[in-house]
């Protein structure tokens, strides 16, 4: 093979962190355009090509249009791969998929919100739900993280480069957090998520830097039976009161599942 | 000699988030030149009420990933506003320092990956990498710097954990601070390269002048950025707690973004407000590279605020090595590696403001006594300046007009560029009916 795979970045409704994480690898960014041939990211350029075979996708899908441009990337690209919380799971963003869309419009725009009612209103055909990309097309694969971590993209790039596969870790953060010999958090009377989080990412850098864990990266393939029992167990929580507990980056996962696929979602 | 121009529909590139520019001219005669924001609609202010009080800076600091630090620090400086929270002079130093980090990496980020480009005629900084490698090692370099700044003070540099309610949950290491000063100090070199490069390219900057208001915070002390009134340039200091009768946010026609205005139809925040309304406060450094490119205040050229930025980065770098100066001299007040300051959890209304790199920043949050959001408002610095972007194509286009397309096309997405917008962030978009702006 002579040419380097064509990658493009493409971006929907999220605070553009994934991207700029992946501005900070910094001269490994310079060495990433050695191997890849960057076609389209326009955060950090101006061309711009419909000529790609790899798509990273970051911000989750809120609206009509998204949806649109969602599928073109999709049929464009040989494999999408989701960066970051939003567009692997609904993120943050997904917080409002609880509240009554009226209300979420109310009180983001006021009065103004009736314009989420008018058809001509085009930019605010807004969805009542933030939902992943997978929620609307195939995605091959997740980097997950609020923001994602550099290192984890850098794995996931040159997996995918050398024909491997870059599935995620199936171990929950408590491990990565024992492994950092935090203090664990249940003991600093907090609550934390790091028992049904999906951990190998991290390493617990919340917990590390004095925190908790706050679900970030997503739920770990089969909480219930793959949660860091020992933890669990040592302060009487279950996995279904953890679970229950945080709206924070979960919305739309706990209703879906971690595994889950593209599905009939309403659009 | 007369042509027609239909410029529509591409997304701006090198700016954070989406905005199109739409200019529509006919036999020369203009009939359509608007700044469209397209993002979608996100609704943090709705997405922080029913959350609790020390989770508020955590949603907002996705408002944005390039000033994540600044929304996260301005969602607790209102939240402590609410319950009178009191921080102690370290903690506000270490906020500071925090700040001064990002507006760091903000600001060489702007110039280095996004607007320089621009001026040595390339369409990124990739290609740069063969034509200036010097030049972009150094920008790098520098950027890293800031980057750096924030991961000692903060934690991580992009949404970073350590900055709570009240304070800090961890703090860094005085070892640690001397390595980030002997950082500091060994970065005048590259600093200087910058400089020289933008004053050799200077002459690309178009000149352009239209008079507005400049709108910033201000500070006895200091060059404002974390502390300080808001300040405009037209009418003096203002109060903050009347923050909405500043910005005064409203809907115009043929405008997809909510616009502001105070005292004209447009007013400025940013680098170059902050460089026109505190000149005097900066450091040497920084008045010595003002002094090179002989900007002095009042300057009305928004080409300009590239320019500025880069006066400030020399000005972060002073005054990060002043801080953590005087953090070493009083000595840093240990506290344990999972602090949670004490906070009277109250009810209350409480406004925080913020120098972002961009931009004044408002938060405000109400909270009842159990400390969860009742209502919540943020006032960011792109939307302020849409109505001045948006003013300034107006005045620009006409003088352009006969250039060739592609020509007027590069000066209007250098000039939506030079204010640094970060669409991600702009919370509130209005959509009315758009013009037709199909040429005949
Ligand atoms: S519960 Fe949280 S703090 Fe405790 S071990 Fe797990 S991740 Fe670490
Ligand atoms: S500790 Fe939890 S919240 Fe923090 S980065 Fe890791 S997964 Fe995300």
């Amino acid at each position: 093979m002579t040419s380097k795979p064509k990658v493009a970045f493409f971006d929907f409704a999220g605070c553009e962190g994934d991207q700029l994480e992946i501005i900070n690898l910094e001269e490994r960014l310079l060495d990433l355009v050695e191997v890849v041939e960057v076609v389209s990211f326009r955060e950090a350029m101006s061309e711009h090509s419909d000529d790609y075979e790899i798509a990273f996708v970051e911000g989750s899908i809120t609206t009509p249009h998204d949806v649109e441009r969602l599928e073109e990337v999709r049929s464009n690209a040989d494999t999408v791969i989701a960066i970051g919380s939003c567009a692997a799971f609904g993120g943050i963003n997904s917080i409002r998929n609880e509240q009554d869309f009226e209300t979420v419009t109310e009180r983001a725009y006021g009065e103004d919100a009736a314009m989420f009612d008018d058809p001509d209103a085009e930019l605010f055909d807004s969805f009542a739900q933030a939902q992943p990309a997978k929620a609307f097309v195939e995605v091959e694969y997740e980097v997950p993280g609020c923001p994602i971590d550099g290192e984890e993209f850098i794995q996931t790039v040159t997996a995918i480069l050398q024909g491997g596969d870059p599935s995620l870790a199936n171990h929950p953060v408590c491990v990565d957090c024992k492994l950092a010999e935090n203090t664990c958090a249940f003991d600093r009377d907090e609550i934390c998520l790091g028992p049904i989080t999906r951990g190998g990412g991290c390493d617990a850098t919340c917990v590390s830097q004095g925190t908790r864990c706050w679900g970030c990266r997503g739920l770990v393939d089969n909480p219930a039976e793959d949660a860091y029992s020992e933890v669990l167990q040592e302060y009487g929580v279950t996995t279904d009161e953890l679970l229950n507990e945080f709206t924070l980056y979960w919305s739309w996962q706990r209703e879906h599942g971690p595994q889950a696929d593209m599905q009939e979602v309403e659009q | 000699m007369s042509q027609n121009i239909d410029i529509e529909g591409n997304l701006v590139t090198r700016v954070e988030g989406h905005g199109e520019i739409v200019v529509n001219a006919t036999d020369g005669q203009l009939e359509a030149c608007e700044w469209h924001v397209v993002e979608s609609p996100r609704f943090f202010e709705s997405m922080v009420v029913g959350r609790d009080w020390d989770e508020i800076h955590h949603i907002v600091s996705r408002i944005c990933g390039i000033c994540s630090v600044t929304h996260t620090m301005t969602g607790l400086k209102a939240v402590e506003d609410a319950m009178d929270v009191e921080l102690s002079e370290q903690d506000v130093k270490l906020r500071k320092l925090a700040l001064a980090g990002e507006t760091l990496q903000s600001h060489v980020l702007h110039l280095g990956y996004l607007a320089l480009p621009d001026l040595v005629g390339e369409k990124s900084v990739v290609p740069m990498a063969n034509t200036h490698e010097e030049e972009v090692k150094t920008v790098i370099r520098l950027h890293k710097l800031g980057n750096e700044l924030i991961e000692t003070v903060a934690g991580r540099s992009t949404h970073a954990q350590r900055t709570i309610p009240g304070g800090f949950s961890q703090l860094p290491r005085e070892a640690e601070l001397r390595d980030l000063r002997a950082s500091l100090e060994g970065s005048w070199n590259d600093v200087e390269t910058v400089v020289d490069l933008v004053l050799s390219l200077a002459d690309e900057l178009p000149e352009f002048t239209r008079e507005t208001e400049f709108i910033s915070l201000t500070d006895p002390d200091e060059y404002a950025l974390y502390e300080g009134v808001p300040y405009s340039s037209d009418t003096g200091e203002l109060d903050l707690a009347d923050y909405r009768e500043i910005v005064n946010e409203h809907v115009v026609e043929q405008s997809t973004a909510k616009f502001t205005k105070h005292d004209r139809d447009s007013y400025m925040v940013g680098a170059l407000a902050r460089f026109n309304n505190n000149y005097e406060q900066l450091g040497p450094m920084a008045t010595a590279v003002a002094d090179r490119f002989g900007l002095k205040p009042v300057c009305h050229n928004p080409y300009l605020n590239n320019v500025a930025q880069l006066i400030e980065t020399a000005h972060l770098i002073e005054h990060s090595i002043e801080l953590i100066d005087s953090l070493l001299e009083s000595g840093l007040e240990a506290q344990s590696d999972y602090h949670k300051p004490d906070v009277d959890v109250t009810a209350g209304q409480g406004v925080g403001a913020i120098e972002a790199p961009r931009g004044i920043l408002f938060h405000e949050y109400a909270l009842d006594e159990t400390g969860t959001a009742l209502e919540g408002n943020c006032v960011i610095p792109t939307n302020q300046n849409h109505a001045n972007i948006q003013l300034d194509m107006e005045r620009l286009v006409p003088t352009i007009i006969e250039r060739p397309q592609e020509e007027i096309e590069h000066t209007l997405e250098m000039l939506v560029r030079a204010y640094d917008p970060c669409i991600s962030c702009s919370t509130h978009y209005l959509d009315v009916e758009f013009v037709d702006t199909q040429p005949e």
